[in-house]
């Protein structure tokens, strides 16, 4: 193990991090803050309790897995899209490291700040609401299982993006539509039969539907499904990067 | 040569890229220790495609190479910690530091920080001042050196300069050439690219000639330069003759058309005591010299003598 590489890489990525903290840390934090405010504290409050929580505090989990989810996409898919569209990755390319080594410097210092935005958003969601954490280990997990598999998808985009446009175009046209329609504000048990069984396809539901029963304990989705759930998208991930690096797509000519 | 000689053994490598061009047919070369080597060939010959796999940044697809003994693939990680590259395009992050960005290279390929070890290296670059300087705000070819010291930052044994000199101003040029031989002093292989030949004539120990994405020629560069440069002698007459004396037709002479030249071309196997005989015999026959001039062809005219040959 080239662990001198290993820290190198996420080094330098978390390096870019603190260069572009306001854009990473500051932006989604403010605008989910907004969320609390419109949805939580202004509409919340005339909206009824869903199993028992205030819609206020049922927001926070959705909305904290809403924010994870999209940046560490977006984190780990520019952290590799860069250097390949620079031209810098030639030298990442050319030394001595395996695949595994770039992915967890890469994808372990996207997740890094994902669990870092993601507990941020957890303080900052207290000023707003009020909501308790009954399985903080539970919590803690999927946290950190998200932002692993989501920066582990991202680092795939990030490869097989040939353009500024395909970098922006998975997120914004599949990965935002599923977060929102993944119960981030909603529990599935409101859609009417048909839609709760289409919302089954949609791997969000279960990322959600896990953080929000470790914050509450109750949730739409049994938590072993979607532990087992989200485990299986991780599993899918590495597949993915294994076939990249197996077969050099879009690595080496 | 003898295979312990050599530090990097090139055997049957071709490439033929997705698009079916075929940069490479199937190439032999081997690389001594410590020599600098250059590369030479018109653009598009196979010289960066070559490098890059020996790199390990494109996949050869037929043949095999070692390094230092360790097979580029199969032993990809001790291979690779002995080659540094400076890559033909500055392709450097523009946010991060000088300091850091050697810093990176140092870790990446393995190596375990060492500050001393960066310091001579930048110092030696004269780029020690300019070390928290974001390289963004760096010349092109202060960018340039900064590509070499993060080549240098893992202590490499072989040294791959592509096209190193390429759009840099005759001062650097000469200081980057300093510093190649520098390097060969402490024991480093350079293997360069370049289509500047003075470059190659300057300073390599061989010469590879690649064209089409096949090797025409490796050479010692005193033999290639001898074997195959032209040399010329000019003689500038007091008078004008209208013809050259028959007896001296042995000699192949080329009169200039106004009389007043006399122009002599040899090559580096003729006897070099011809010139003067050659000389004592136009004194007999009254033809009196006022200047001579001599001349050797550079590598440059032998490589497009060369090249152009094949097309």
């Amino acid at each position: 193990m080239n662990r001198h590489a290993i820290w190198a890489i996420y080094r330098f990525e978390m390096a870019r991090t603190g260069r572009t903290l306001l854009q990473s840390i500051a932006a989604p934090v403010i605008s989910t803050s907004l969320y609390f405010i419109v949805f939580g504290a202004a509409i919340g409050a005339r909206m009824e309790q869903i199993d028992g929580v205030s819609y206020g505090a049922f927001l926070v989990p959705g909305l904290i897995m809403l924010a994870v989810l999209t940046e560490s996409i977006s984190n780990a898919s520019f952290g590799i899209y860069m250097p390949r569209y620079s031209g810098t990755i030639y030298e990442v390319l050319s030394a001595p490291v395996s695949f595994v080594e770039i992915v967890i410097g890469y994808v372990g210092a996207a997740a890094t700040k994902s669990v870092i935005l993601g507990s941020i958003m957890l303080l900052t969601a207290r000023l707003f609401v009020d909501f308790t954490i009954l399985h903080p280990f539970w919590m803690a997990g999927f946290l950190v299982l998200t932002s692993v598999t989501f920066s582990l998808f991202g680092f795939i985009i990030g490869i097989w993006a040939q353009g500024f446009e395909r970098l922006q175009i998975v997120p914004t046209m599949i990965v935002t539509p599923l977060a929102f329609l993944g119960g981030s504000f909603y529990s599935i048990t409101m859609l009417p039969p048909f839609w709760q069984q289409v919302t089954l396809f949609n791997p969000v539901v279960y990322l959600v539907s896990g953080f929000r029963w470790s914050f509450y304990g109750s949730a739409d989705v049994a938590v072993a499904i979607s532990f087992g759930m989200t485990c299986l998208f991780l599993l899918a991930c590495l597949l993915v990067v294994w076939a990249i690096f197996r077969t050099g797509y879009r690595l080496w000519p | 040569m003898n295979p312990a000689d050599a530090i990097i053994q090139i055997e049957g490598v071709g490439k033929t890229y997705a698009s079916g061009f075929q940069a490479l047919q199937a190439l032999d070369l081997s690389i001594r220790r410590g020599e600098i080597f250059a590369l030479l060939g018109p653009n598009g010959a196979g010289k960066t495609t070559l490098i890059g796999i020996v790199c390990g940044l494109v996949k050869p697809t037929s043949g095999r190479v070692l390094a230092d003994g360790h097979d580029i693939r199969k032993d990809y990680r001790r291979a690779r910690e002995k080659i540094g590259l400076v890559p033909q395009e500055l392709t450097t992050d523009v946010f991060e530091s000088v300091w850091a960005t050697v810093r990176f290279s140092r870790g990446l390929f393995g190596k375990a920080p060492d500050d001393a070890h960066l310091e001579r290296v930048l110092r030696a670059l004269s780029l020690w001042d300019k070390r928290d300087s974001k390289i963004a705000t760096l010349s092109g070819g202060m960018k340039r050196r900064v590509l070499i010291a993060k080549a240098l930052a893992h202590e490499p044994e072989i040294l791959f300069l592509d096209e190193p000199t390429a759009g840099v101003d005759v001062e650097l040029r000469r200081e980057m050439w300093a510093l190649v031989r520098g390097l060969r002093e402490q024991g480093v292989t350079v293997i360069l690219t370049t289509h500047y030949i003075e470059e190659a004539e300057e300073m390599a120990d061989r010469i590879g000639v690649i064209d089409r994405g096949e090797l025409v020629l490796v050479e010692d560069k005193a033999v290639l330069m001898q074997r195959l440069g032209q040399r010329q002698l000019t003689l500038f007459l007091q008078r004008p003759v209208a013809a050259l004396p028959p007896e001296l037709a042995e000699y192949r002479l080329d009169l200039a058309a106004d009389g007043s030249r006399i122009v002599y071309r040899f090559d580096g196997k003729d006897d070099p005591g011809t010139i003067p005989g050659l000389l004592r015999r136009l004194l007999a026959s009254g033809i009196d010299v006022r200047d001579l001039q001599t001349r050797q062809s550079s590598l440059e005219e032998i490589f497009v003598g060369l090249v152009g040959a094949r097309r």
